[in-house]
């Protein structure tokens, strides 16, 4: 079905900003980080391993109100969804372009020394 | 369904590219797109915001679109250097 009304109630919005605070490197995927259930999530996942970044997985397959409600507090329409020091960074391919280039070790390293 | 048009067209209307491909890969789950996009309107933006504005641009397709892949979101000048990438610099 297709909801007009806000999936984002004022608890959700406190929930996610907890959530996406509370580890420096959060990652909402398919899946979970052992056993991802979608390429794309999967892609960041080993950029993330490779890089040996510690970071909490949430499999957003498990939690419809968590799925909805985070596509409006990130404003982006899909998953994965990668969050660093508590703000929104991307979704696979931002990942994979700043992997790349060097600036996603330079954010995750900017969270971790903060 | 979307189909590669409407893609092309939404995205044609709201960021007026100058250069635009956007590739079928739907693999038989529903409607997959790679796209590439270069369009004046991404200067001065961050990569994030360039996404968010392709984003926007297919609002509605997203609704329905399976997995959609932004493989070039370019201003027309990052776009050209690679384009004549055999071009010898000026500067010596």
């Amino acid at each position: 079905f297709r909801c007009s009304a806000s999936a984002l109630s004022p608890q959700l919005k406190d929930t996610l900003e907890k959530l996406v605070s509370s580890e420096k490197v959060v990652l909402f995927m398919k899946g979970n980080k052992d056993f991802p259930m979608c390429g794309f999530s999967n892609t960041v996942v080993q950029i993330l391993k490779n890089l040996n970044v510690p970071f909490e997985d949430v499999n957003i397959l498990e939690n419809e109100l968590l799925r909805q409600g985070l596509k409006e507090y990130s404003n982006w329409p899909t998953f994965p969804q990668l969050y660093i020091g508590g703000e929104f960074f991307g979704g696979c391919d931002i990942t994979i372009e700043a992997f790349k280039s060097g600036e996603l070790q330079e954010a995750v390293e900017r969270a971790m020394c903060s | 369904m979307v189909t590669k048009e409407q893609v092309e067209a939404s995205l044609t209307s709201k960021l007026k590219p100058i250069h635009l491909e956007v590739i079928d890969i739907s693999g038989g789950c529903g409607a997959s797109f790679e796209i590439e996009v270069v369009s004046e309107q991404f200067e001065g933006k961050r990569l994030l915001e360039r996404h968010r504005m392709v984003n926007a641009a297919l609002e509605e397709e997203m609704k329905e679109i399976h997995a959609l892949s932004i493989k070039k979101a370019q201003t027309p000048q990052q776009w050209k250097p690679s384009q004549d990438s055999a071009t010898p610099s000026k500067d010596a």
